[in-house]
């Protein structure tokens, strides 16, 4: 049933090309578990499993060989509700954990799915290890930035002076900016999308899905309990025009009403800048170029946003290189092991070194 | 009479009652040369500051020891610090190496040989070298400051306060520098070959085998083969130098130990070599390839360093960002269908706690390898100690039972690991395997095993629907249960149609969904205890001589050496003791409780404060007596044989 694209140097730059084929055409039923949903009603949850599910049959893979592992949180629940493999984890641990399964199964295609608190918080140096290492995993941070699993208390990317169960007189510590950690930390791949917009979601997650290596997705995502309308800026109609870049290789990076915002670099100091574009500057515009080989205009990008309107907020791809793939070395190492010294003989390996036989 | 004198034999043979006080016999040799004598067996140490090499200079004297078929047993001892300040007390570091014509137990309680390469390394050493000890100096480092160092107003070679021991003042520094004159050595470089000089001089005295050892030194300094023959130049120097000079008037042989040892291939090996090998095996074993999540920690890091070295048996090893990150890698590897490992230490067992504690509600084969050290917290990295029992019998949320298996010496390692592996694989759960330092860096001579004999370890994955819902549909349940053993089904990814879900949240029996239900929490719990309880162990034998012993001794884990050394030598002194050790400690053997009920006495020594004594107690209402040490070192024989006769007569 499957047809598995030989190992080679070319088709390993797919980060897919191991992972078996379907041979029947797949449909977003065949992803559905038959657990109940049990998110709130409501929650921005929802949108992403469907857009995930919807999306799934498009890289027609067999499904077995399709892992998703979560952590603890909201979102994590994620994995009971499709029908692959998955396994629900402790909090935080959950790139560790996919990290042994992809490094030991590369005819697997693994997504991990954890939120704001279980990323950034408990377990942030699972994260920030596991896309250094670039482990071939396809990690999707919901991003609701509030704790809701435990009923509302802030969280590493809630705003400085959230008030909540925890921070009566507002929360002091400054969040984290998931996509500047994750250059920080080296990543290969990383983007943002909104979970209530379907069609870029599935973009999103179908670049993330052929990246070899590690792809970090951040998905803005409500939650419509503890902090709701959190991303109200970048869904409402008439504000989003103003509030969001939409990024896209290749293209001017430009938007407003009639593209007539853009991103320019300020000569003086080399930051990035939002000017009103006009015929004189027009050629200034930056064009989003994701394979640069320097993060440095995808991190200025991941730092252009109002930390409290969200205004100018760039979403899509933001970075999409390739790096060595830790999996891909992992086994290539094993090989070569085996091409120095030949297969492992365990009986040889027993009786190395220095031995002496005694006899009856 | 010589100064090699014996403490108390570790063997029963009439023989050896006298025969370990005096050497088994003496003669010239036919050359008209020196005098050489016989022993049964000898304790050396060889103490030295930490950058002195004496850890290679020890495992070189045992290799050679091990190659000419003597039984031994070796204390390597040395401080956490890489390079504690040189010349201090807490910078010294030794190795303890005893070896016999017979079969052996422990590394020695007393050194019969003392090898100190300065100041520090004779005051830190001297309070275990009972007098009438040789001891070997190196009277270059008496000096002044190296002697302030370490509180020495006047040279103890001088002041009389080695009276009664048989000092052999050698100036080691200057002698090794004189050797490697013409090598264009620095005054620096040359002196760092005195351990080599030191070892030939010892290997003289002991009628050791030097080819392998120049060998060694060849291969170690390959790239460097100017260091490699003034090494092997420094080494013969030390070997004629007591061939020639009057000081040394007497050299000792120690004889094979042809007896002590069934009939096979040989080898030495310590306790992480043999538990790596083990590990190995294991994957060979089940046809399963081996991976190991890990991050460093002393005294386990050795496994880690070895299975990454043989790549080439499919071992993947991954060196993760930190204790936790190493078993989740492990977990997820075990999800794959992989043999999964992660090696660590009492402190890294904290926190994989939450993971093993995973593994135990997912229900997914996983080995965790304890190397035990001294704790509580960073404790004595370095040292010895068997207080982690509890830590793996209880200590995780929830009730969480893990089966626990310990090895009993250095070479028992490779057989604790396989069978630690059977469990696992057999019984979907992960297991604990307890060594501890002094199994882990200590050695003995060890059969290699035929790789035919192995026990076969294969498993069988999932590979269709294994249940008949009521309206016929066949579907899988990846809690369904084998009757027998408990076991759930290990369906790995890629397995068609098998697609299911796990977690830590409680599930349903049988089917594997999430359940809050009362009822069903109860029964799983229940039931993955008796999964546990339900593990096939073999019976604890019972070694009982006379067959009328009314005091048991029963000790699990590295205490086996020295409690067997003990009880041959209560034995030897007319009196009768009964003696186990237990390999598994969860669950235990289905006869114990019989076996404890049989005995007036129950002796239970450990290096914890009397962990197995509680679990004991707890289990069989035994009222156990236990005697404990947590020094950081094994037990010497001597103190516990005198615990078990104060025992059997009280």
């Amino acid at each position: 049933m499957t047809d598995t694209i030989a190992e080679g140097a070319a088709s390993a730059r797919h980060a897919l090309s191991l992972v078996p084929k379907s041979d029947t055409k797949q449909t977003m039923k065949d992803f559905k578990s038959d657990q109940e949903v049990r998110w709130c009603p409501g929650c921005g949850d929802y949108a992403v499993l469907a857009a995930v599910q919807g999306f799934m049959p498009e890289l027609g893979l067999a499904k077995e060989n399709i892992v998703f592992v979560s952590g603890i949180g909201c979102s994590s629940r994620f994995p009971y509700y499709m029908n692959t493999y998955g396994m629900h984890s402790i909090h935080g641990r959950a790139p560790a954990i996919a990290t042994g399964l992809a490094a030991s199964r590369r005819d697997l295609s693994v997504w991990v799915v954890t939120g704001d608190g279980d990323a950034l918080s408990i377990g942030g140096n699972h994260l920030i290890h596991a896309l250094r290492r670039n482990v071939n995993l396809k990690i999707l941070l919901f991003n609701n930035r509030i704790y809701g699993l435990t009923k509302g208390q802030y969280s590493p990317t809630s705003e400085v002076g959230k008030i909540t169960k925890s921070t009566p007189m507002g929360s002091l510590d400054a969040p984290f900016n998931p996509l500047s950690l994750a250059l920080g930390a080296e990543a290969g791949f990383v983007a943002r999308t909104v979970d209530s917009d379907r069609k870029h979601l599935t973009e999103v997650l179908r670049q993330a899905a052929a990246h070899p290596g590690t792809a970090l997705v951040e998905i803005y995502q409500n939650c419509n309990i503890f902090n709701d309308g959190a991303f109200e800026t970048l869904k409402d109609k008439d504000q989003a025009q103003e509030a969001v870049i939409r990024l896209e290789h290749g293209q001017p990076i430009r938007f407003g009403t009639d593209q007539s915002k853009g991103v320019v670099r300020d000569q003086r100091t080399g930051d990035l800048e939002v000017v009103t574009v006009t015929a004189e500057n027009e050629h200034q515009v930056l064009v989003h170029d994701a394979h640069a080989a320097s993060p440095t205009n995808a991190f200025a990008l991941t730092r252009l946003a109002d930390a409290d309107t969200l205004h100018h907020t760039p979403i899509g791809v933001l970075r999409d290189v390739e790096r060595p793939v830790y999996d891909t070395q992992m086994s290539d190492q094993l090989d070569n092991a085996v091409e120095l010294k030949g297969k492992g003989d365990l009986g040889a390996l027993l009786a190395g070194g220095d031995t002496w036989t005694v006899v009856g | 009479m010589t100064s090699q004198v014996s403490s108390p034999a570790e063997q029963a043979e009439p023989a050896d009652q006298q025969g370990g006080q005096m050497p088994a016999g003496g003669q010239r040799s036919a050359d008209g040369g020196k005098e050489v004598r016989r022993l049964d067996r000898v304790i050396i140490r060889f103490a030295g500051d930490s950058g002195d090499g004496m850890q290679l200079t020890g495992d070189r004297f045992t290799s050679e020891t091990a190659s000419f078929g003597n039984d031994l047993s070796t204390l390597p001892n040395f401080p956490a610090e890489i390079r504690a300040p040189a010349g201090t007390l807490p910078g010294v570091s030794s190795f303890q190496l005893h070896f016999a014509d017979h079969d052996i137990l422990t590394p020695g309680d007393a050194p019969n040989v003392l090898v100190a390469m300065n100041p520090a390394a004779l005051k830190a050493n001297l309070p275990d070298v009972p007098r009438g000890a040789e001891i070997i100096v190196n009277t270059d480092e008496f000096t002044k400051r190296p002697m302030a160092k370490v509180g020495y107003d006047q040279s103890p070679l001088e002041d009389g306060s080695l009276d009664g021991y048989r000092v052999h003042p050698v100036p080691l520094t200057t002698l090794t520098i004189e050797a490697l004159k013409e090598f264009g050595l620095s005054r620096k470089e040359a002196e760092r070959s005195k351990n080599m000089f030191a070892l030939g001089l010892l290997s003289w005295m002991y009628h050791r085998p030097t080819e392998n050892t120049e060998k060694f030194l060849r291969q170690k300094f390959a790239k460097k083969p100017q260091i490699a023959e003034a090494n092997v130049a420094a080494f013969r120097a030390g070997w004629n130098f007591g061939e020639t000079t009057e000081d040394f008037a007497v050299s000792y042989e120690v004889a094979p130990a042809t007896t002590a040892f069934p009939t096979g291939t040989y080898r030495n090996i310590s306790g992480n070599l043999a538990l790596s090998y083990g590990l190995i095996a294991a994957s060979r074993q089940a046809d399963l390839p081996l991976f190991l999540g890990s991050y460093p920690i002393t005294p386990a890091s050795d496994i880690l360093h070895e299975l990454s070295k043989h790549k080439n048996f499919g071992v993947r090893s991954f060196q993760a960002e930190d204790e936790i990150a190493g078993i989740g890698a492990a977990l997820g590897a075990a999800f794959g269908g992989s043999l999964a490992v992660t090696t660590t230490s009492g402190p890294g067992v904290a926190l994989k706690s939450e993971t093993i504690g995973l593994a135990v509600s997912l229900e997914l084969p996983l080995l965790v390898i304890d190397i035990q050290r001294g704790g509580p917290s960073t404790g004595l990295p370095t040292k010895t100690e068997q207080a982690d029992l509890l830590q793996a019998m209880y200590g995780r949320n929830g009730e969480a039972p893990v089966p626990i298996v310990a090895p009993k010496t250095p070479g028992d390692c490779f057989d604790a690991a396989l069978e630690a592996a059977r469990i696992a694989l057999t019984y979907r759960t992960p297991v604990f395997l307890l060594s501890d330092g002094y199994l882990a860096n200590g050695s003995e001579p060890w059969r290699v095993p035929d790789v035919d004999e192995l026990p076969d370890l294969r498993v069988q994955f999932a590979a269709g629907p294994n249940h008949e819902l009521a309206d016929g549909t066949e579907v899988f349940w990846p809690y369904k249960r084998d009757p027998k053993t408990l076991a759930r089904p290990w369906a790995v990814p890629g397995t068609p149609g098998l697609e299911h879900r796990i977690g830590g949240i409680e599930k349903q029996d049988g089917t594997g969904n999430i359940s809050y239900d009362p009822a069903n929490h109860d029964h799983m719990v229940r039931i993955r205890q008796a999964k546990v309880d339900g593990i096939a162990v073999p019976d604890i034998e019972v070694d009982d001589p006379t067959g009328d012993a009314r005091t048991l001794v029963l000790g699990w884990g590295s205490t086996y050496g020295p409690i067997t050394a003990a009880v041959r030598r209560v034995r030897t002194a007319g009196d009768r003791i009964a003696q186990a050790h237990l390999r598994h400690l969860n669950p235990f053997p289905a006869n114990l409780g019989k076996v404890l009920a049989g005995y007036e006495k129950v002796v239970v020594p450990e290096m914890n404060l009397g962990q197995l004594a509680t679990l004991l107690r707890a289990r069989y209402l035994v009222d156990t007596r236990s005697f404990t040490q947590v020094r950081g070192l094994p037990f010497k024989a001597e103190q516990l044989a005198t615990a078990l006769k104060e025992a059997i007569d009280d």
